[in-house]
């Protein structure tokens, strides 16, 4: 009797531990899909962000973490990517340029993974940025008063 | 139940301490598969000698400030550095945000003020800041470092470490801090506000930072750039600088220097631009109306 109990609470147990790997592998999660689609980055020749894709999908925590640590305790805010192109080390000036849409890029990865930084709670003030950079003509105002500053 | 029975159902304390370590061995295992890579990528190292050894300082020049239109003058200088690192604008004086404000004399040198000042001196506004200390009680208060020295001498916060304790609000005897009872970003002008500049939080403590980030970038601070060169900004430690040749020409004061302390905000008593040619184009001497429309 005894004995019958300890293996019905084995049996259970186990049902229960392996009932959401058995869930995924029987319907599986949407596959992510991001939004590449913005103006600045519809705009480049290459679409490739400043290192390669593999690289900033695992490590863009510990890119950004660095970042932080280097801009605001190092003075240090020039960043040489692997291809030799120099980045202002920015959230705001460089993300957030091109990556004008981080409720349907960075947010929508953040939320299939679980995860939630509280980046935005002073970054990215008010969205007004992104609704700038999402609207062509306005961006284009801006693209060209830049291009105007420089010459 | 004999005793010979018990040992034959059940296990002995051998085959149990042995099946615990292969049990541990075997969970070890396959927790391996678990953890993270750790991360060693050239790209996260970087070649930065690191700031250079300074200790920089404002010289605020009274005087002129007070004839391009003193309060007024003042207020437009204020607006230029809460706009453009999106200060929120809390008239309630138990939440209010400022990294630059204005007192009179008397409360800005309460320690040196006498009783029967001259009607000049006591009239001026004094904009006051963070001091940027050399020996900053700030910092020593900190319990998370979020507030700390750069070499450059700026008393630096890492809003990101911050929380909210307030140490250094006590810490600080000019009162150049503040915390943010609530959420900021609903009282930023969205106006005026600075798109690319982050705000606070609600629960961290700021202050006047002597823009960093355009000190980084080569440039000057806000409030000089807007002051038309009433406020003179460099490094102290070096004699050939600007603020050194200024504070060498005039008489000034600082913050109550005897806490020792340190103040690296220098108020200078000195109008005599207004009679040199510089100002008046070779012309004589300039009257206050002229300045006036002349610095908008």
């Amino acid at each position: 009797m005894k004995k019958t109990g300890m293996i019905a609470f084995i049996v259970v147990f186990c049902v229960l531990a392996l009932l959401p790997f058995a869930a995924n592998a029987v319907s599986p999660k949407a596959p992510l899909e991001l939004d590449y689609n913005t103006p600045a980055i519809n705009m480049l020749e290459e679409h490739k962000c400043i290192e390669d894709t593999e690289f900033m999908k695992s490590s863009h925590m510990q890119l950004l973490d660095q970042w932080r640590n280097d801009v605001v305790r190092n003075g240090d805010i020039v960043y040489t990517a692997t291809d030799g192109t120099r980045y202002e080390k920015s959230l705001d000036d460089t993300c957030l340029a091109c990556h004008s849409n981080p409720e349907d890029f960075c947010d929508r990865c953040h939320t299939y993974e679980g995860v939630e930084p509280f980046c935005w709670d002073c970054h990215n003030s008010f969205g007004l940025w992104r609704e700038d950079a999402n609207n062509e003509a306005l961006w284009q105002d801006y693209v060209s008063q830049v291009e105007g500053g420089q010459q | 139940m004999t005793a010979q029975q018990h040992s034959e159902r059940s296990l002995t304390r051998r085959n149990f301490v042995k099946a615990g370590a292969i049990a541990c061995a075997s969970g070890l295992f396959a927790l391996n598969g678990c953890t993270l890579e750790e991360v060693k990528h050239s790209q996260l190292e970087s070649d930065f000698k690191g700031i250079e050894s300074k200790q920089y300082g404002l010289a605020i020049n009274v005087s002129m400030l007070d004839a391009l239109g003193g309060q007024e003058f003042i207020d437009t200088i204020i607006a230029a550095c809460h706009s453009y690192h999106n200060v929120p604008q809390i008239d309630d004086p138990k939440h209010s945000i400022d990294w630059i404000w204005t007192q009179s004399y008397e409360e800005a040198f309460s320690d040196i003020a006498s009783t029967y000042v001259d009607e000049k001196t006591a009239s001026y506004a004094y904009p006051v800041m963070c001091n940027h200390c050399t020996d900053p009680q700030c910092v020593r208060v900190c319990p998370t470092q979020t507030t700390f020295k750069r070499p450059d001498g700026i008393v630096m916060m890492d809003y990101h470490r911050c929380i909210g304790c307030r140490f250094c609000m006590s810490a600080c005897p000019y009162g150049a801090r503040n915390l943010n009872f609530m959420d900021p970003r609903p009282y930023v002008d969205k106006a005026t506000m600075n798109p690319g500049y982050p705000t606070r939080s609600k629960g961290v403590v700021e202050k006047c930072t002597l823009c960093y980030e355009l000190i980084d970038q080569g440039s000057v601070p806000v409030c000089v750039q807007a002051a038309y060169g009433c406020i003179t900004f460099g490094d102290l430690t070096d004699e050939n600088s600007e603020i050194r040749q200024v504070l060498a020409q005039a008489f000034s004061i600082r913050r109550r220097v005897e806490l020792g302390t340190g103040p690296n905000v220098y108020y200078i008593f000195d109008d005599s631009a207004l009679y040199t040619n510089a100002f008046t184009g070779g012309e004589g001497t300039l009257f206050e109306e002229d300045l006036l429309e002349g610095g908008e």
